[in-house]
């Protein structure tokens, strides 16, 4: 159904609040086993086939509109604390959410995540473990259509093949190659959220190279795959619909989630609420559902809706070598390292060799005052030579970093903005610094000139809001139970990377999605 | 090296447009002489036909001094590309006209002539006195911003988008192509 129609359903089993791919899968699923779903969107929907737009408007300037529309009073945040926070460049809004604009790349965390505290005596373990996610791993690779092969020795234990086959390696990878067995560092295939060949209705990649911030021709995976899903087996989606506060009924459940739209302000009322809104909005809406039952906070009890807001840091080495290497023909990688994800002493690093590796051409040509041949020549020195070993490193989480309200500035329905709070601590820069040795290691073997580091320094955030809902068996020291269900709220479960304990050093989406299809049985067995 | 229409088609598709009289005739009629699609195929109106005659000199003159000397079949490309450019898309249409308009105005002011029969190196000149060299692209800005967003960044899109452009570089997939997922895997020829 199209959301012109933003009137409330009369009834519903369920509220799924966020349209990216928690909400997204969830509804699906729900819908599929006969509940009625409504799901609110804050964002619009987008047409699919603005998508060329979109991609020019990525690798042009002179727009001043972001690719996906974010920014203006709608998205206002604060940044504070030690290291700015790029709110708005890391996240959509609309139906799809984020997963418009990420990178797809879907690793399954390691058992050892689930335990750091017991295995490495910091952070906090999950209340749950690799094996309760495993299946959930298996289903999310096959909603995806994830392409992949199992020939990463490092990886946790699984259960079956991936559904699609692994993107073959890059020839830059196959440059690499040779300094890495050096090294004696073991490489891998990458999995990827893209189809290497048509999958699920969807085309195989055709190679725009913009895969971030826009895949084109759909071959990426995002969650409108399954948002359709979810509309043909009966669920509502209702978009530009952003919740205000979620209201309780006095015996200690949701009655309604009040949203505002282009009409006028809405009240849904469902049997179960499901928050899916990701690592910030999701606790701004539980703070912002204050009321004299809940002065601090829907679902806040334990006062850690905000806290431990946690990310990735990235590390990365680059410089040129005096060959070619092949680089921007696609925005995918295709090798990876994880040997060093598991190491004593240092928080999990995971090593990406990159296939995107320096200036883009085009965009080169686009941003300089030259032309005719003296711009060619310009791009022909440029291009074609660059190597980068980038990569991900866990920043343990720390109870000060965390999203807050700004009540001082507010949002265009008056509502204070999210204030996000980040810095990062010591062992985890030293384990940005260890990073940087290995990639530093790799690209000397090469030869290469080295030409920019981004170390514990200058290091900043992958986009991966993660933490700010925390799980755990404690009602004192968590905010939602190993069922995604708060601890305080008997009918308001929350699928989103706000859950996650420890983040790992692993891009997040796929356990986002596991930990959604979890969710998701237990509130269908509520039900 | 050849600029051909199936560049231009590629560019195309590459972009805002698609499945207009440029993009879904992606390759088909790759080495015709003229790049202006038939009435049928393009579907276009008396306001595209009007703009397209308007622009089409001035855009093949801009891109004779911004592309690179070694490449051929400009014009072809460069007609097919901004007439599926502005075909049904009034405001960018409206855009490109107020662009090249404004570039011949100043042609005109400064030299008498309309800006594609200058001389070469004096429609350059006439570029960069306008500021359109070091101008940051804007649709709604200046004339030198205006200028280096639909007609420089416009032409040089086009062509660093298109395999061809692409290839003068070293890259024959470039970003914004769909070139497939395959020329990634090969090492240099």
């Amino acid at each position: 159904m199209s959301g012109a129609d933003r009137t409330p359903a009369d009834s519903a089993d369920v509220c799924v609040i966020g349209a990216g791919p928690a909400g997204a899968l969830c509804a699906h699923r729900l819908a599929e086993r006969g509940h009625d779903v409504v799901i609110l969107e804050a964002g619009p929907r987008f047409s699919f086939e603005d998508r060329p737009e979109r991609m020019e408007r990525s690798i042009r300037s002179g727009d001043d509109r972001s690719v996906w529309d974010m920014g203006g009073e709608r998205d206002a945040y604060t940044s504070t604390g030690p290291r700015s926070y790029p709110l708005n460049r890391s996240r959509v809004k609309g139906v799809g959410g984020t997963s418009l604009h990420w990178q797809g790349m879907v690793m399954r965390l390691h058992e050892a995540d689930f335990e750091r505290r017991s295995r490495d005596g910091v952070a906090a373990d999950w209340p749950i473990e690799y094996d309760d996610l495993r299946p959930y791993y298996a289903v999310a690779e096959r909603a995806f259509g994830v392409a992949g092969a199992a020939d990463n020795p490092f990886a946790p234990p699984r259960e079956e093949p991936y559904p699609l086959r692994a993107f073959p390696p890059s020839y830059s990878d196959s440059i690499f190659a040779e300094a890495c067995e050096q090294l004696e560092i073991t490489t891998h295939s990458v999995p990827n959220a893209r189809n290497s060949e048509p999958y699920d209705g969807r085309s195989a990649c055709v190679g725009y190279g913009t895969c971030k911030p826009v895949c084109a021709s759909g071959a990426k995976y995002d969650a409108t795959v399954h948002i359709e899903k979810a509309e043909a087996a009966g669920a509502r989606v209702i978009d530009r619909a952003p919740v205000q506060r979620l209201e309780t009924d006095g015996k200690g459940r949701v009655a309604r989630a009040v949203y505002a739209t282009p009409g006028g302000e809405h009240s849904q009322e469902a049997r179960r609420f499901v928050l899916a809104c990701g690592g910030v909005e999701t606790p701004r809406l539980l703070l912002l559902s204050d009321s004299p039952e809940h002065p601090n906070g829907l679902a806040n009890s334990s006062g850690l809706v905000g806290r431990y807001f946690t990310e990735h840091c990235f590390a990365g080495v680059g410089g040129r070598l005096d060959r070619a290497t092949r680089q921007k023909h696609v925005g995918f990688n295709t090798t990876e390292s994880h040997q060093f994800y598991d190491a004593e002493g240092t928080n999990p690093i995971k090593l990406e060799l990159l296939n995107y590796a320096g200036p883009s051409p085009v965009e080169q040509a686009l941003a300089g005052d030259e032309w005719g041949d003296a711009l060619l020549d310009s791009l022909r020195d440029s291009y074609g030579t660059h190597v980068a070993v980038g990569g991900l490193v866990e920043q343990l989480p720390r109870r000060e970093n965390r999203v807050m309200l700004d009540r001082s500035t507010t949002d265009d329905h008056g509502n204070p903005v999210p204030e996000v709070r980040w810095s990062i601590d010591e062992r985890t820069r030293e384990s940005i610094r260890r990073a940087n040795e290995i990639q530093r290691a790799i690209l000397e073997e090469l030869g290469a000139a080295i030409e920019w580091t981004i170390g514990p320094g200058n290091t900043g955030p992958a986009f991966h809001h993660m933490g700010t809902t925390r799980m755990g068996t404690d009602p004192e020291s968590s905010v939602v139970n190993p069922e995604l269900r708060a601890h305080d709220v008997e009918n308001l479960h929350i699928a989103s990377s706000s859950a996650f304990v420890t983040g790992g050093a692993m891009n997040p989406t796929l356990t986002i999605a596991a930990l959604a299809l979890k969710a998701t049985d237990h509130v269908d067995r509520a039900l | 090296m050849e600029l051909t229409r199936r560049d231009a088609l590629a560019a195309l598709a590459g972009g805002a447009v698609v499945g207009g009289g440029g993009a879904a005739a992606a390759g088909q009629n790759e080495r015709e002489t003229n790049g202006r699609p038939t009435g049928a195929e393009s579907g276009s109106s008396s306001a595209t036909d009007t703009a397209f005659a308007a622009v089409r000199d001035p855009l093949v003159a801009a891109a004779r001094v911004l592309y690179p000397s070694e490449v051929t079949g400009i014009e072809t490309f460069v007609e097919t590309y901004a007439l599926g450019r502005i075909e049904d898309r009034e405001e960018y249409r409206q855009g490109v006209e107020r662009a090249v308009a404004d570039l011949n105005e100043r042609a005109g002011s400064w030299h008498d002539r309309e800006y594609a029969d200058l001389d070469a190196d004096v429609q350059d000149s006439v570029l960069r006195e306008i500021g359109a060299d070091t101008a940051e692209p804007d649709s709604e800005g200046s004339t030198a911003e205006r200028v280096r967003y639909y007609v420089v960044n416009e032409l040089l899109y086009a062509l660093y988008t298109s395999p061809t452009g692409g290839e003068l570089v070293g890259i024959e997939n470039p970003q914004g192509h769909p070139g497939g997922h395959e020329s990634y895997q090969r090492g240099p020829r």
